[in-house]
């Protein structure tokens, strides 16, 4: 932090109005976050900026979400699928129709057996072209799937193993990558794995853009698909760049090496905002909150402690120390989303109120309370974590609580996640403090908050064990009509703030920072973004 | 020479073995999960566990160690957990990108070094010994990536005279020496090249001022040499010491810098540590850690070698 004060303030007294470099009309060069360009193959990785980068612009999933629009939560919209259903005598059968004319940047025609294909290089470990690699990357978002059976050309059976109505939504992380390319890049291969490999460097997928040059570590350049079966895109060539030096990508962007940059970092916002740069942000399907731990002698067990907890945060201040990059959580998500469900507890700051809570659960002046969070220094969609609980750290110190944190690195945090707070691992934590997608229902809440899903086999770290939100989840998941569903999602999340399940504390708004040649951008409530739309002057 | 040469090339036999074996166990050691260079932090246990079992992590370590060894041996590193390519194909363009970045490095640290210092080891105590002795004071306490980043913001950011990062305007694999990717190489270079340069001024200038202090210049004074001829005298005393520091900085510098190639995001080995450290991609980090140190066997092994031959007064057999 202070070497990049020191470099800004360098840099701003110095004079200003650089002209770029010549570029490229219609080139998009895009600094990304990651450290390597994510996985081609069909199934990034490096998170959701993998999906968002390497996996929609390539390719396609059965299911999509609807990115044309920033001012509401990202609906779901048919995609390579037209429509779906459950079946009416088999709720655990899913038919899916699928999209008639498409084709894979290869030439080959998109139907059901493409499908099925796609479906048991994940799933089935006897098919030849089964990848490890992609079943971390790809099964444990779509965790009900089982098979998939072809009905016809165009229509697909799903089979899950339990009735499961987030499926659809599920789907949108299952690309579809071309089966005759890689069974022709198989015939010259020695195993699966190379084949894989040889599709990651010249990949195939029915993407509005097909990949046209790859640098391991260094670059990827797609161009426009000019077959592409919906709108095609507006851009001849996008370039991506692995920046993940957060001043190397301002830099890069001050000097016209690329043109748009994810993460600025922020306290050098002030000079691109200078230099004219455009710099734009949106609440994402994401929170960083407290994770509290229900057993042992967690004080956090005790529902008024979570809710002082909830109230003695100021949100406000922490935006500003964010330079106004992020939004304030009162919920895992926002009020204007279909799975509010308006809680009757109102997360707000209320410090007096806190005071009052702790007393009531016996902590005060004599006995003020203690808290251990684990906590990681950086990470993926971790933000700012040192600054960002040195806040709240002395936020709470002001209602009369003590938090001591058990700093470790992030690979470290989330393996700890896994574990559990009853585990040696968490090292005595009363909390942990791993950032949250919530794209997804399981991933946003089911995990969490079903008993089933305690660690070590998922993520509800704080082992909360309740029956009354087992049967609400199993509600969920059994209810197929989509309004119907998102009406028992309102009513599980409103349960969830109101017993105060987490310490809520911000979303982030995936700040990006863009030159004013950049054209047609939209950012959605989304972790992606349609480079369709994108266009250069 | 040449027993002395087949010894140690034997004797690097069990420092690779060592090395091998140290960082293997050294990442296994470090916190966190290898199991996160393939799975998302979300997993399931079930997922992880399966992927665990593909992958073999779920062996033994010995096993493991064995195992890794065994394809080592016959030139296979094995294959990134984060990325499934071949370890040496990443490994082998980055080593190709640093040796370039180090070795323009070292050539312009070493000379400015051999020039800064050569002159203030002969004219001690003027200004220009103690512009020199600054420097190379400057060269070592300044953190060279701070020095990076202040260099982006003036050539890059504000002048817009050079780029501010990566190998070339189309990647380090059409890597060619004309202007168009030699200015990306410039800044990394400067920047990298300041540590040798001091670290050489100094020792050179130590170097230089004591065999000007010997009895053996003022007889060659006396005997009427001219002052060139006397330099190269001073030269050839130098030569094996320096040489000796040069080989250790390029040794150094050949490691990667972690941090200015991450400033200036120069695909070499630096960056490739730091990204697999963070991935916990243990096939990446044995793979590299072990070229690396090597690497740094062998150029130790030639230093020693030049260093008898430049004088034959040290002798190794």
């Amino acid at each position: 932090m202070t070497l990049r004060r020191i470099l800004l303030a360098a840099a701003l007294a110095m004079p200003f109005a650089v002209p770029g470099l010549a570029q490229a009309q219609g080139t998009l060069r895009i600094g990304m976050t990651a450290a390597d360009i994510p996985l081609t193959h069909g199934q990034p990785d490096q998170g959701f900026e993998g999906n968002r980068f390497t996996g929609i612009p390539l390719y396609d999933a059965l299911t999509a979400w609807d990115l044309s629009r920033g001012d509401r939560p990202t609906p779901l919209t048919p995609n390579l699928a037209l429509s779906w259903e459950v079946d009416a005598n088999d709720k655990t059968r899913w038919i899916f129709r699928l999209r008639p004319g498409v084709k894979f940047h290869d030439g080959s025609d998109f139907n059901a057996d493409a499908v099925v294909w796609n479906v048991r290089k994940v799933l089935d470990r006897e098919a030849p072209h089964y990848d490890p690699r992609q079943v971390g990357l790809t099964a444990t978002r779509m965790p009900a799937l089982r098979r998939a059976e072809k009905v016809d050309d165009l229509t697909v059976a799903l089979i899950t193993s339990e009735p499961d109505s987030f499926l659809p939504i599920n789907l949108t992380n299952l690309f579809m990558a071309s089966p005759t390319h890689w069974q022709k890049l198989r015939e010259a291969a020695p195993n699966a794995e190379a084949a894989w490999n040889a599709f990651a460097a010249n990949p195939s997928g029915t993407g509005a853009f097909r990949m046209t040059r790859f640098v391991p570590r260094e670059r990827a350049e797609y161009s426009r698909n000019e077959t592409y079966w919906g709108p095609k895109a507006k851009l001849d060539r996008v370039v991506l760049l692995p920046i993940p030096e957060a001043n190397a990508r301002t830099a890069a962007l001050l000097s016209g090496q690329v043109d748009w940059i994810e993460a600025p970092a922020p306290d050098s916002v002030p000079q691109l905002r200078q230099r004219n740069m455009v710099i734009t942000q949106n609440i994402q399907p994401h929170f960083w909150p407290w994770q509290p731990c229900f057993v042992g002698d967690s004080p956090l067990k005790d529902v008024r402690v979570r809710r002082a907890l909830n109230l003695a945060i100021d949100r406000d201040g922490l935006k500003q120390l964010l330079g106004g990059f992020m939004e304030p959580a009162v919920g895992t998500v926002g009020p204007n989303h279909p799975w509010w469900g308006n809680p009757s507890f109102k997360i707000r700051t209320d410090k007096a109120e806190a005071r009052r809570l702790l007393a009531e659960a016996g902590y005060g002046p004599q006995r003020p309370l203690n808290l251990k969070v684990q906590i990681s220094a950086s990470g993926s969609g971790q933000m700012q974590p040192l600054p960002m609980n040195e806040f709240l750290q002395q936020d709470l110190k002001q209602v009369g609580v003590n938090v001591e944190f058990d700093v470790v690195d992030w690979n470290t945090l989330f393996t700890n996640w896994r574990r559990g707070c009853a585990d040696p691992a968490a090292r005595g934590a009363h909390a942990t403090n791993v950032s949250i997608s919530t794209m997804d229902p399981f991933f946003a809440m089911v995990r969490f908050y079903d008993s089933k899903m305690a660690a070590p086999v998922s993520n509800n770290w704080g082992m909360f064990s309740d029956p009354k939100f087992d049967a609400m989840i199993a509600e969920a998941r059994t209810t197929f009509d989509p309004a119907a569903r998102d009406a028992a999602l309102a009513r599980l999340h409103a349960a969830g703030v109101d017993e105060a399940l987490f310490i809520w504390i911000a979303h982030d708004v995936s700040p990006r920072a863009m030159t004013q040649r950049v054209k047609g951008y939209v950012q959605p409530q989304s972790w992606f973004v349609d480079l369709r739309t994108v266009s250069i002057q | 020479m040449l027993l002395y040469l087949l010894r140690r090339i034997l004797y690097a036999v069990p420092i690779a073995v060592a090395v091998g074996f140290v960082c293997f166990m050294l990442v296994q050691i470090a916190p966190g999960d290898p199991i996160n260079a393939i799975v998302p932090p979300d997993a399931p246990a079930d997922v992880v566990e399966q992927v665990r079992k593909d992958y073999g992590l779920d062996k033994p370590l010995p096993v493991q160690f064995g195992l890794w060894l065994y394809k080592v041996v016959q030139g296979d590193l094995g294959r990134s957990l984060a990325t499934g390519r071949p370890v040496w194909s990443d490994l082998r363009s980055a080593v190709g990108n640093t040796l370039t970045l180090a070795l323009c490095a070292s050539l312009l640290g070493f000379i400015m070094g051999c020039v800064l210092g050569g002159l203030a080891g002969l004219k001690r105590g003027s200004i220009l010994d103690r512009i020199a002795t600054s420097t190379a004071v400057a060269g070592v306490s300044v953190p060279h990536y701070w020095l990076g980043m202040v260099m982006v913001v003036i050539f890059s950011v504000q002048l817009n005279w050079l780029p501010a990062m990566g190998a070339g305007p189309g990647g380090s694999a059409d890597w060619a020496w004309d202007w168009e990717h030699i200015r990306h190489l410039i800044l990394p270079m400067v920047t990298l090249s300041v540590i040798p340069m001091g670290i050489v001024t100094r020792v050179v200038r130590g170097l230089v001022a004591e065999i000007m202090n010997q009895e053996f210049i003022t007889a060659l004074r006396a005997k009427g040499l001219t002052n060139w001829t006397i330099f190269t005298h001073v030269v050839k005393n130098v030569a094996p010491n320096a040489l000796a520091v040069m080989g250790l900085q390029l040794g150094y510098l050949m490691g990667g810098s972690i941090l200015v190639e991450t400033v200036f995001s120069w695909p070499g080995t630096g960056l490739l540590l730091n990204s697999a450290i963070f991935q916990r991609d243990l096939p990446v980090l044995q793979g590299t850690i072990l070229v690396l140190a090597m690497f740094f066997v062998t150029l130790n092994l030639i230093v020693d070698l030049v260093q008898t031959a430049l004088d034959p007064r040290i002798k190794r057999a």
